[in-house]
Parts: C-alpha cells; sequence; structure tokens
C-alpha cells in the first residue's frame, strides 16, 4: 500500500484538497441558511414543527437516492455534489440553531429592543451570539456527516476522494482494488478529524469567554 | 426624597434632568381577551420625581410600563414624555433615550460590564473614547471600581453587583425618563436594601424621572416620591405620596394593600438621618496602629470603624485585631455591611440583625463614614415617634389599624347578610 500511496501522492493530496474544499464550503453555504431558516422558524411559531419535521426526515433519504433525484436536474459534476452536501449539512445545523435561538432568554431579547435595537441588531448581537454555541455543536455534527457524503457525491462525477472509493468498488478483485478503498477511506477519516480540531479552535475563538462553558 | 430636598443638598434641587410623563385616557386589549388590561388610564408623572407602580399581580403595572417605551402599543390615547407624543418618533430612537432596567439587571452574559454598559451609547454612536469615559464614570456612581470590574463578565459578578451594572446601563445615555421593572426583585434583602439607598443617592444628584414598577409596597413606600397603586385594569385606587398612602388609604382595597401593620409601615418612612449617631472611633487606612489604638482606647471604644482613602468604612476590627505598623485595608473582599442616612429603620434593624457588632455604619454622600447607628439609637427613635404620633393625633395611629381590623371582623358578617 506504501507504494501505492507513493506512487499516486499528488493526485492523493489534490483529491483531498477538493474533497476538503467542497465539505467546507458546502458546509458555510449550510451554515447561511440554516441559520436563516431558523430565524424564521423561530419568528413564525408554527412552523416549528414543520422545521424539525424536515430535518428528521430529510436525514433519513438516502444520499445515493438524492443523487439520483438530483441528476437530471442540475447534470453531473461539481454542482449536484455542492446541492447535496449542503442539503444534509443544513439538516443538523438547523435543529441546532432552532434550539438555540429558542433558548435564548426572552428577557434578553426584551431588554435588548427596550434599549433600542432593532429587531436585525439584537438578533447580531444577542441572539446569535448566545445560541452560537449550541449552533457550533450542529455545525460540527454536519461536518463529519458531510465527509461522509461528500464521498458519495463521486457517484455524480463530483470532485474528491469519493472516486477512489468507486474505482475500489467497481476493479474489485483487482491489483489496487483495496488499496484504492482504503487509502481514500482513511485519507477522509483523517481530514475529518483534522476539520473538526480546526471547528474546536474556531469554537473557542468565536465564542465569548462570559458564556464559554470550560 | 421629599426630606432630602430640604437638607443642605438643596443647591442641587432645581437641577432637575428629568422630564414630565403623561398618559393620557390609555387603554390596552390583548388580541383574544374582552377584558382590557389597561382600562382608561390617565396620570402625570411629574419631572424629577420616583413613582413607584404597585398593585397585585395582574393589575396591569408592567403593560403600563412597557407602553412608555413602546414595548407595548396602547390601543387608544396618548403617551407624552416632555410634551411630546412618543409615536412621533421611531420606537428604536423613543427607547435609547429612556433608561430601561429590569430584573436582575438581565445583563447580556456573552458581553463584559464595559460592553453591557457601553451598548446604548454605542448605538446613539458616540465615540469609544467618549463611552469609555462614561463607563468608568457610571461605575463609579453604581459604587464598583471601574478598574476590578471594567472587564468582568457578569458571571464573575454577584447578584448584586450584576443589579447596579444593570442600573449603570439604565443610566448610560443619560436618559431623562428610566423605567424600572421589579428591578431589585431577584437580590436577597440585604442587598435589595442598599440598592434601593443608592438608586436613592444617585436620584438626589441626578434628579431624573423613574417610573418603577414593583408588588413590594415597603420598597414603594422607601423609593417613591408618589404612589400609584392600581387595581385589576389598571383603574387607580389611590396616588398620592407615600406619606399619604399609609396615613389615609383612600379606600379598603388600599387599606388591605398597604397592610394593617401601618404603624408598623411607618418604620419604613422614618429615615436613619434622623437617628442620633454614636461618633464611634474611625481610622483611616495607612495610619499607624499605635495611634488609632490610642484614640480608641481614650474614647473608650473597644473597636475601630476602618475608613479608606475615600473615607467609606470597609472594616470594623475589633482592638486586638489591629495588627502590625499601618492599618491596612481588608484582603478579602470581605463586605463590611454599612447602610446611608436614606435607609429606612426597616432597613437599619434588618442590617443589625446580621451585623456582628451592636450597631451598623451609617454612610452619607458619596458613601462617606458619618457615625453609627446602634441598636438603643434606633429603637429609642422609634418609641419616641410612636408617643409622638400617639400624642398628636390622639391614638390615632397606634390604635386605628385595631379598630379598623374590628369594624372589618363585625361588618363583614353584617354584609352578606345584608345582600
Amino acid at each position: 500500500m506504501w507504494q501505492f500511496v507513493t506512487d499516486r501522492w499528488l493526485d492523493i493530496a489534490y483529491r483531498s484538497y477538493q474533497h476538503v474544499s467542497l465539505v467546507v464550503q458546502s458546509v458555510a453555504l449550510a451554515t447561511v441558511i440554516a441559520i436563516a431558516l431558523a430565524l424564521l422558524v423561530t419568528s413564525y411559531r408554527r412552523l416549528e414543527p414543520v422545521a424539525n419535521f424536515v430535518s428528521s426526515v430529510g436525514l433519513t433519504i438516502p444520499s445515493l437516492a438524492l443523487l439520483g433525484i438530483m441528476l437530471p436536474v442540475v447534470g453531473i459534476g461539481t454542482i449536484p455534489a455542492v446541492v447535496v452536501v449542503t442539503f444534509y449539512a443544513s439538516l443538523p445545523i438547523l435543529r441546532n440553531a432552532v434550539v438555540g435561538l429558542q433558548g435564548v432568554d426572552r428577557n434578553l431579547v426584551e431588554s435588548a429592543r427596550g434599549m433600542g435595537m432593532n429587531g436585525w441588531t439584537t438578533f447580531r448581537r444577542v441572539r446569535l451570539p448566545l445560541a452560537w454555541p449550541v449552533i457550533l455543536a450542529g455545525l460540527r455534527v454536519s461536518t463529519q456527516m458531510s465527509m461522509g457524503v461528500a464521498a458519495i457525491a463521486a457517484y455524480a462525477l463530483g470532485p474528491g476522494l469519493g472516486s477512489y472509493i468507486f474505482t475500489g468498488l467497481t476493479q474489485i478483485g483487482g491489483v489496487n482494488a483495496v488499496n484504492y478503498a482504503l487509502v481514500a477511506t482513511i485519507a477522509i477519516i483523517i481530514l475529518a478529524l483534522l476539520l473538526d480540531a480546526l471547528l474546536l479552535v474556531l469554537g473557542r475563538v468565536t465564542t465569548s469567554e462570559g458564556i464559554r462553558v470550560s | 426624597m421629599t426630606q432630602s430636598t430640604s437638607s443642605p443638598s438643596t443647591e442641587r434641587g432645581d437641577a432637575v434632568s428629568g422630564v414630565e410623563i403623561v398618559f393620557d385616557d390609555i387603554v390596552k386589549t390583548y388580541a383574544g381577551t374582552s377584558q382590557p388590561a389597561v382600562d382608561h388610564l390617565s396620570l402625570t408623572i411629574p419631572a424629577g420625581e420616583i413613582v413607584m407602580f404597585v398593585g397585585p399581580s395582574g393589575c396591569g403595572k408592567t403593560t403600563s410600563l412597557k407602553m412608555i417605551n413602546r414595548l407595548h402599543e396602547p390601543t387608544s390615547g396618548t403617551i407624552t414624555i416632555d410634551g411630546e407624543d412618543i409615536r412621533a418618533k421611531n420606537a428604536d430612537e423613543l427607547r435609547r433615550h429612556v433608561g430601561y432596567v429590569i430584573q436582575g439587571g438581565s445583563l447580556f452574559p456573552h458581553m463584559t460590564v464595559k460592553q453591557n454598559i457601553g451598548l446604548v451609547p454605542g448605538l446613539l454612536g458616540w465615540d469609544k473614547q467618549r463611552t469609555a469615559e462614561r463607563v468608568d464614570e457610571l461605575l463609579d456612581l453604581v459604587g464598583l471600581k471601574p478598574d476590578r470590574y471594567r472587564d468582568r463578565f457578569p458571571r464573575e459578578l454577584s447578584g448584586g453587583q450584576q443589579q447596579r451594572v444593570g442600573v449603570a446601563r439604565g443610566l448610560a445615555a443619560d436618559p431623562p425618563v428610566i423605567l424600572m421593572d421589579e428591578p431589585f426583585g431577584a437580590v436577597d434583602p440585604i442587598t435589595r436594601q442598599r440598592l434601593q439607598d443608592e438608586l436613592l443617592s444617585i436620584q438626589e444628584e441626578l434628579r431624573k424621572t423613574i417610573v418603577c414598577v414593583t408588588h413590594d409596597i415597603d420598597e414603594a413606600v422607601k423609593l417613591g416620591d408618589r404612589i400609584l397603586i392600581l387595581t385589576e385594569g389598571a383603574k387607580i385606587a389611590q396616588y398620592d405620596t407615600p406619606e399619604n398612602v399609609l396615613a389615609a388609604p383612600a379606600n379598603t382595597f388600599v387599606e388591605d394593600f398597604v397592610g394593617a401593620g401601618s404603624a408598623l409601615k411607618s418604620l419604613s418612612l422614618s429615615r436613619v438621618a434622623e437617628v442620633d449617631l454614636y461618633d464611634q472611633t474611625s481610622v483611616k487606612v495607612g495610619e499607624s496602629v499605635a495611634d488609632a489604638k490610642q484614640r480608641a482606647t481614650s474614647a473608650g471604644h473597644t473597636s475601630v470603624v476602618v475608613l479608606d482613602e475615600q473615607e467609606r468604612p470597609v472594616d470594623w476590627l475589633w482592638l486586638r485585631a489591629l495588627q502590625g505598623e499601618t492599618v491596612r485595608e481588608p484582603a478579602d473582599e470581605r463586605d463590611l455591611i454599612t447602610i446611608s442616612q436614606q435607609a429606612t429603620l426597616n432597613d437599619a434593624l434588618d442590617s443589625m440583625l446580621v451585623s456582628t457588632h451592636d450597631g451598623v455604619p451609617v454612610t452619607g454622600a458619596q458613601d462617606r463614614y458619618v457615625g453609627v447607628a446602634t441598636f438603643s439609637a434606633v429603637t429609642s427613635l422609634i418609641t419616641s415617634k410612636n408617643q409622638q404620633a400617639q400624642e398628636t393625633s390622639g391614638d390615632a395611629i397606634a390604635q386605628a389599624p385595631d379598630d379598623a381590623d374590628l369594624e372589618h371582623a363585625t361588618a363583614a358578617p353584617a354584609d352578606t347578610e345584608g345582600s
């Protein structure tokens, strides 16, 4: 296997970069979408069960199936990969963002309004910072999950390490089949752990010392 | 406050920075209810006074308060601040010029003390320098050392300290009107009493218009220049000075609400300023211990009150606990219980219960030490007050509540029979 890695070192590195890039960008997009949706949901209480339903049912849809549905709509390549990863990534974040925003003490929100903050300022300076630790927990779950979903996206010729796994699977019994699948899987695990560590650091930097747990 | 305006601080007396608030025929009906929460309330709150809204829960006092800064909008009627209809301006703009203090301070936990206090100035576009200076000034005003507390987070403060910061935040942009919603409800009695005293001394200086909601009649009597007692639907049961509310309740509702123990309630009307203070030996931090001991012994005292550079009492030590070369500040943040001259006799008695000495140090302007209120001095003032009251009003105050109770007792069955 060592030989396999050293032979394809550059290719593996490039695919790893693509993989991480796909995940990071999709999760970033998903975060924005999820927080916007959560804001909507917490403003109109009637939407709350809908959001919970969507986020739990959404997660039960097999990603391969969703990809299949997407293909006729958006074609093959990077775009379906981004759409699918973003879709899955937004679900845990949405759920946590709703919980986080609802957990903000109503007195604090009223206090903010009473001091003359408008709705947007109240959100940006009070509600979001206070809900942030919970949202961030969702973000971490979502990132881990997206690393795996992104591998599936290779089925639609998306970028990243997924194509190695599919190559391995299609060549089962061949010389390098196990190497292909194993190297990609291990690389994804390592990258996922690295990303998680990065998110931990991000969490410490972006969470106010006043509400940090430890 | 009525006493203090006639005290030496009269030169500041006309520096009223508050403005008048007028409620004109206000009705507030919440969606889905037929009974209005506030039913035709008309009221004038004079500039520079503290008006306390009291009443049973659900009487509409908080709703009335929150209509002043438009957290609730009246269904009909108008409210004016300084003659201007509050709907003339954008609600956010209005709120930046009306201080708002709520229970527990409601500080934002993710912001430091400095950021919390600097919020409204920031919204008003003050520059950083000016905001920073204002924050320090306000921390001083509420008795927190800026250097020590400026960069702390709310969770690193005690309940009382949080509430102080809450008050400072309400005062930040120097608004003419301050609204308080049960401001001292979440702290223990001793701390509450201190915070009340501090509010009174701040108010003596600033003369804002303060509207404060409370369910505690003692607090209302102590803080209020006027008390507004509301019944359900925010109907005015009585709107008068604390003295008049206690001496002449307008109806049985008020009588029941202020309680039968009105003779004891007058304890809330008498202030520590009236007590003959005992001149307990005081020593300053940094003074030589030998000198201090000598002065105390010659005065016949076995303990001394330790003052800091600003003459604020910080400790009360037995002579044998005075050691070393010079008098030192207490190392730990031990909270010496002190009371201000504005505290009521009620507060004084409360404080003595937890004091380790026979009395409690009293502070005047800027928290300066003025003497010690001893238990016997306070009780003798109470006795003489009661005697006075009996002599002047022919037993009226001491006896009236009992008579009233008897009347109730006999009248009640008669009523039911009649109906």
